[in-house]
């Protein structure tokens, strides 16, 4: 193996019309052209799949982990901000 | 021409032969790049070029079933595919040539690629709907191999000065084996007239004009060498052809009938 590697790039797949992309796992790939035809071998070989899209991994902007604190535990107390008050009528599904 | 002397081989036989030589060509290629399972260059082109393998395994089927239906000589395709003896396959030399390493075999693909989405193309119009339907099926999958072999010729060819001088030689080398994508005998004759099969040499010059675009693009250069080898569609293969074969039938002969 080389020590020099290939970018790494996130896969996002959208399983069908309607429905957004969706992150499915990361791969290597020499530039953009290369991991799309990567993304469809390797994500998209059993029918996942009818668009895909991939970035390269250096160009997401990550939240700090050291942050969680500030960033996601305020919101954990605000349960009101759930809709969870509302009765669902029966035969609504995906909810 | 030869093919006036022969003329005594009637259309269902000629058809016959034509459909098992199309399912030879995808049968060999399929079992060459299945030998790259467990050792591609990366994980994904591991699995890429044995997608691909599965692809041409899956022609395979559809055109053997299509054979045997049309004349059956008794045998089942499993017996086609791994019981018969080295003369009797009639695939294109440029198939059986061995792996080497990635250039080789991305060279390989591309060749056949390019010529395989013309016959494809052509065939989606064959007399035989069976056929046809087969080819319409095979079109969509040998597109993705085109993209994706093309793909790799250009990278490699304009990539590094190794990965440059890699391709290159495997376009010297396989080059010889291309003017047989273009072969013709009585087979073909039968199958052209009655428009079953397709006349590949009306696409000739778009194959050349094809590959040519991708090469250049490459930046690799196309031989100048004249010499061509053929014999594959008379059985007389390269000195590789055993090796695969014995390999390939194993199974089938060590444990006869078997399924799985």
């Amino acid at each position: 193996m080389s020590s020099k590697e290939w970018p790494l790039w996130e896969v996002f797949i959208r399983s069908k019309q309607g429905l957004s992309h969706k992150h499915v796992g990361s791969l290597r790939a020499a530039d953009a052209q290369m991991a799309i035809d990567n993304a469809r071998d390797v994500y998209t070989r059993r029918s996942e799949g009818i668009s895909i899209w991939v970035i390269e991994s250096k160009q997401v902007t990550a939240s700090d982990p050291d942050e969680s604190a500030e960033f996601f535990e305020p919101s954990e107390s605000k349960i009101y901000r759930h809709p969870t008050f509302y009765n669902v009528p029966d035969g609504i599904s995906h909810m | 021409m030869e093919y006036l002397t022969c003329n005594h081989m009637t259309t269902q036989e000629a058809f016959y032969s034509y459909i098992v030589r199309l399912g030879d060509d995808s049968l060999i290629l399929g079992q060459r790049l299945s030998e790259w399972c467990g050792h591609g260059p990366v994980l994904e082109e591991d699995i890429a070029l044995t997608n691909i393998a599965l692809d041409l395994i899956g022609q395979t089927n559809n055109l053997y079933e299509l054979a045997v239906s049309i004349e059956n000589k008794g045998e089942n395709i499993d017996q086609l595919a791994f019981l018969r003896l080295e003369k009797e396959y009639e695939n294109l030399l440029l198939v059986e040539q061995p792996n080497v390493d990635f250039g080789y075999t991305i060279v390989r693909q591309f060749f056949f690629d390019v010529y395989r989405k013309l016959v494809f193309e052509a065939l989606c119009n064959s007399t035989d709907e069976r056929l046809a339907g087969i080819a319409e099926k095979s079109l969509k999958e040998t597109k993705y191999h085109l993209k994706h072999s093309s793909e790799w010729v250009i990278r490699l060819g304009d990539g590094t000065e190794e990965s440059h001088r890699r391709v290159q030689e495997a376009v010297n080398t396989l080059w010889k084996f291309t003017d047989e994508l273009f072969f013709q005998d009585e087979v073909d004759q039968n199958v052209i007239e009655l428009g079953l099969g397709v006349d590949n040499s009306n696409f000739k010059a778009t194959w050349n004009s094809h590959v040519e675009h991708v090469l250049t693009e490459a930046t690799l250069t196309i031989p100048t060498n004249s010499w061509q080898h053929t014999g594959g569609r008379k059985g007389i293969h390269t000195e590789y052809f055993g090796y695969l074969l014995s390999e390939m039938q194993y199974m089938q002969r060590a444990y006869p009938n078997m399924e799985w």
